[in-house]
């Protein structure tokens, strides 16, 4: 038995990662994803790894502000590009939960949570880009990730229902972000 | 039945937002692969690339020499106690059959776990799997109910003559064949249902380390069965229980793929113990969908006959479960023949029953429960009889259903089971009114009149839940789940801990128990916190599934919350002096019914605690209580009808759900927004194994499904929007009043969509009683039609 764990070195590099705005220098292997950097080594244990072949979208993180399958990147290839989490959007706002993710909990949009800050991160990133999403895109972008509790018809009333409050919000200030009840 | 009440005062009944939600939407959920230990390896598996073999040799070797891999174990190795899964019945009826923790002498399955390679990550571990030579003398693989049953078929376990694990014939009522040669209609349907993956969305996986100071092998698990786990755990590795210890974090969803003990979890804690380090194993997708646990894969012969009114008289079926290669622990493989032949009958009156159902056993991955075992099937079964009965009679496929469903409760069957009270006749009434309000008849009707193909289909079902000791005992398990255990503790600062020996995955526990204990003592529910899922803390449970954990789980929880309740009020009585009954509890605090004398829980902690000499002789120090629940009878039976709307499409043979209806009776809902989560959640599993999912093999047994691409898992695209309704039938012997609501969606699904498929395609003349029903055959019965036009 060898048991000495770390006799042989693979070739290493050291990179620089720039998550939800703080700068992290890694040693790490070439071949190693970026969903792995973030859960092993940055311990940004909040994005999940639902199939590493970039079909459940349970990494999605957003790179450059959008949606990325953390487990189709290296890591190496995030290096200069602005990493953000699911650890970003509560750390946004004091440790209080976004609108978005109160919107998930008003809609019971999660039951194991596994999949959520996956599509947390995918309607984070597509209603910045789209804030005026009719109900029909969002369920379109809801597509792209895999949930096997909810059946998805929440998680698109609980996005639906941020974005509407969010443009709501834009007209009138004083009707704040809170999430429209159905 | 009645429609829901509200009472303001309660927070049973009302759809609180769910505690669980903070942590796991800001990131901060603890799943196992998050679990990070000093020193901690990394495991992978050598599996086996062939169906059947006999295993040469297994050189590992040139495994040690990858940079990176620390150590590699075979069976031999590790010397490990087999898996073994009993049950109480003759030879003629089960044979008991091990399944090793790593493959020895033989292998059964593509994907059976040979040999643990660990390495100091995971990226080392998959580098070593690549180094193993593994040589096999390759045998002939069965890989059907057909070639397992052959007279000159190949054994997968030699002690299983004709491959078979199970043959039971649980009820035969005397004359039915007269019955059939006598009745006037007489229909009969094949049935075979593709077999599925539970897949929950985090695979399998585990951490295992050895804890010096408590003298204990502490294994992080994502699993169902906490005290199961630990069972099989010292077994195996020849441990007293106590010194293992299982802690089972948050789990990414289980659907009954880890209500059974996995191979790979007992393995990486073996490592563990050899190597006294921490060892962690993470099974990749392709692992999951391949070298899991299974299920679903049936075959139903069944014929039912009809009176000239559409009155069933009789049910005679033969089942075929397709287990695979292996019994799984507890359950073994009679799980899903077993539950088939016991419930079959379903929401009907039906007089005569005769069943036979079989395991065998195939060159497969062996099979596990998965929501709704068997019912998704055998309710399908049952409604395509029900529909081709209407057929053959003319009558309309909700009338004769309508005149079958059983109305006087409680109804013992002929299946020697007794149904409590549901709402058989009303759900399904509700629910063709809300399919009718919305005009979907006039818009079928218009449909084909432009050639179009809408169809409609219903399923109406029954789902036995809270399966007490009484009932998993006339399944004859070595194993009998039933009652479960909770504590109830209150600290000197006046807040409650309670424990289940239920395990959350999804399901909302921690917020659908704490809402019961927050009523029963009258407190405030950030005062109260449940704890589950670790073997140290909970007495003893058996954990979550057969929609048993509110009306099991929920009713001890709320036994222990009333018996801390009645200590609460004996303290406060005594320092008044007054009888106990002069005592109530409401706001946090002991109040004394006629005088504005008040204590609060606070109070009454200090001194159960910290003035104890101030407490009477009877009454103990300290405020920690335990009560436990059983269910003495058959159970409560939650039910439901389902309503499917689907526009068949000519040109792809795509089938498009237009609308779906639930009307869900589940007995007091603790938490309606919960019920709702899991009815949607379910269906869209159960349409999921309608219209989608399956795994193949080739012949020489080779999945076809080892990623997402070739395992169709179905998206916000697929599935459509589910309206429900509720209806309430308390249950009375739960003591919550509620039923079980997890699996009843997944059990309705399919038959609603297969009847709305073949409602779609009746101008074609074409029935289809296989699921999945895939794009082909849809598009075969559609273009294959002699003038599909001509649809009426």
């Amino acid at each position: 038995m060898n048991t000495d764990p770390v006799v042989t070195h693979p070739r290493l590099q050291l990179i620089t990662l720039d998550a939800n705005g703080e700068q992290h220098d890694v040693v790490t292997e070439p071949r190693r994803t970026l969903v792995d950097v973030l859960r092993h080594d940055l311990r940004l244990t909040g994005t999940h790894v639902g199939c590493e072949h970039g079909i459940c979208g349970a990494c999605t993180v957003l790179v450059d502000e959008r949606p990325v399958r953390a487990c189709l990147m290296f890591a190496a290839q995030a290096e200069g590009a602005r990493i953000r989490t699911v650890e970003s959007l509560s750390e946004d706002g004091g440790g209080e939960l976004s609108d978005l993710q109160r919107a998930f909990t008003d809609h019971h949009a999660l039951q194991c949570g596994f999949c959520t800050p996956g599509f947390l991160m995918l309607a984070e990133g597509f209603l910045a880009e789209r804030p005026e999403a009719t109900k029909e895109e969002i369920r379109e972008v809801v597509a792209a990730n895999l949930c096997r509790c909810t059946g998805y018809q929440t998680i698109v009333e609980a996005i639906d229902a941020c974005a509407t409050a969010r443009r709501g919000a834009c007209v009138t200030p004083c009707g704040g972000p809170d999430s429209k009840e159905h | 039945m009645s429609e829901v009440p509200l009472n303001d005062s309660k927070l049973v009944g009302k759809a609180i937002r769910r505690r669980e939600d903070p942590r796991l939407l800001a990131g901060r959920g603890r799943f196992v692969d998050d679990i990070a230990l000093p020193g901690m390896l990394h495991a992978q598996f050598v599996r086996s690339t062939v169906a059947h073999a006999e295993l040469a040799s297994v050189d590992v070797s040139a495994v040690l020499e990858v940079p990176g891999v620390v150590a590699v174990f075979t069976a031999e190795d590790l010397e490990l106690g087999d898996i073994v899964a009993q049950l109480g019945r003759p030879l003629s009826e089960f044979v008991p059959t091990a399944m090793p923790v790593l493959a020895r002498e033989k292998v059964r399955y593509v994907g059976e776990p040979i040999a643990i390679v660990v390495a100091r990550d995971a990226y080392a571990a998959e580098d070593g799997l690549e180094a193993a030579k593994v040589s096999y003398v390759t045998l002939p693989p069965v890989m059907s109910e057909e070639a397992a049953f052959a007279a000159d078929a190949p054994l997968v376990h030699a002690e299983a003559a004709r491959n078979t694990l199970v043959d039971v014939s649980l009820f035969a009522t005397d004359g039915i064949d007269g019955i059939f040669d006598s009745a006037p209609c007489v229909v009969e349907v094949d049935t075979r249902t593709g077999r599925q993956n539970a897949l929950p969305l985090e695979t399998r996986g585990a951490v295992a380390h050895w804890d010096d100071r408590e003298e204990q092998l502490v294994l992080h698990t994502c699993t169902q069965i906490p005290h199961q786990v630990r069972t099989v755990a010292s077994r195996c590795l020849r441990l007293d229980e106590r010194a293992v210890r299982v802690v089972v974090p948050d789990m990414g969803g289980g659907f009954g793929q880890k209500c059974v003990v996995g191979r790979e979890e007992i393995a990486a804690a073996a490592a563990a113990l050899r190597l006294r380090r921490p060892v962690k194993w993470i099974e990749d997708r392709k692992d999951a969908l391949s070298a899991s646990f299974l299920a679903r894969e049936q075959h139903y012969r069944a014929r039912a006959a009809f009176d000239a009114e559409g009155r069933i008289l009789a049910l005679d079926a033969d089942v075929v479960c397709d287990m695979g290669a292996y019994s799984c622990y507890p359950f073994t493989a009679g799980i899903e023949p077993l539950m088939a032949s016991a419930e079959m009958p379903g929401v009907y009156q039906l007089p005569a029953y005769r069943v036979r159902g079989r395991a065998v056993t195939t060159n497969k991955a062996p099979t596990g429960p998965y929501r709704g075992v068997s019912r998704p099937q055998y309710v399908m079964v049952m409604e395509r009889l029900f529909e081709r009965a209407a057929r053959e009679l003319a009558l309309d496929p909700v009338e004769i259903r309508r005149r079958n469903v059983i109305t006087d409760f409680p109804y013992t069957g002929v299946n020697s089971i007794t149904y409590d009270p549901g709402s058989y006749l009303e759900s399904l009434d509700l629910c063709e009114r809300s399919v009718r309000a919305e005009g979907w008849y006039e818009k079928r009707a218009a449909a084909a009149a432009e050639g179009r193909h809408i169809g409609i289909g219903y399923s109406c079902f029954s789902e036995r839940t809270g399966y007490g000791s009484a009932a998993f005992a006339q399944r004859k398990m070595k194993v009998v789940p039933g009652f479960d255990i909770s504590e109830v503790r209150m600290d000197t600062s006046g807040t409650v801990t309670f424990t289940t020996g239920t395990m959350n995955h999804g399901q909302s526990h921690e917020t659908t128990m704490a809402q019961i204990v927050a009523d029963e003592l009258g407190l405030d529910i950030a005062k109260v916190r449940l704890h589950q899922g670790d073997t140290d803390r909970i007495t003893y449970g058996f954990g979550t599934f057969a929609s048993r954990s509110i009306t099991i789980g929920g009713s001890a929880v709320r036994l222990g919350a009333a018996k801390l309740g009645e200590k609460l009020c004996a303290i406060a009585a005594s320092r008044w002096g007054v009888a106990p009954d002069e005592v109530e509890l409401a706001g946090g605090a002991a109040r004394r019914r006629s005088a504005s004398d008040v204590l609060t829980y606070e109070e009454i902690a200090d001194i159960a605690y910290l003035q104890a000499h101030l407490l009477p002789k009877d009454i103990e120090p300290g405020l920690s209580v335990t009560a436990t629940f059983d269910v003495f009878n058959d159970g409560t039976f939650s039910n439901a009808t389902h309503a499917c709307v689907v526009e068949l499409h000519a040109g792809t043979g795509q089938v498009e759900i237009l609308r779906y209806v639930c009307v869900e009776d589940c007995g007091v809902a603790i938490n309606p927004q919960v019920v709702e989560g899991q009815c949607r959640g379910g269906i869209a599993q159960g349409i999921a194994g309608a219209l989608f999912e399956q795994v193949t093999y080739d012949a020489q047994g080779e999945p076809s499904a080892t990623g997402f691409m070739d395992y169709k898992v179905p998206t916000a695209h697929e599935i459509p929007d589910v309206l429900i309704h509720h209806l309430e039938t308390p249950c009375a012997f739960t003591e919550t009043g509620a039923k079980g609501a997890g699996e009843g969606g997944t059990i309705g699904a399919p038959a609603a969509v297969l009847n709305a498929v073949n409602d779609a395609l009746r101008p074609t003349g074409v029935e289809l009683d296989d699921t999945p029903i895939t794009l082909e055959t849809v598009h075969r019965a559609l273009n294959g039609a002699p003038n599909r036009e001509l649809s009426a």
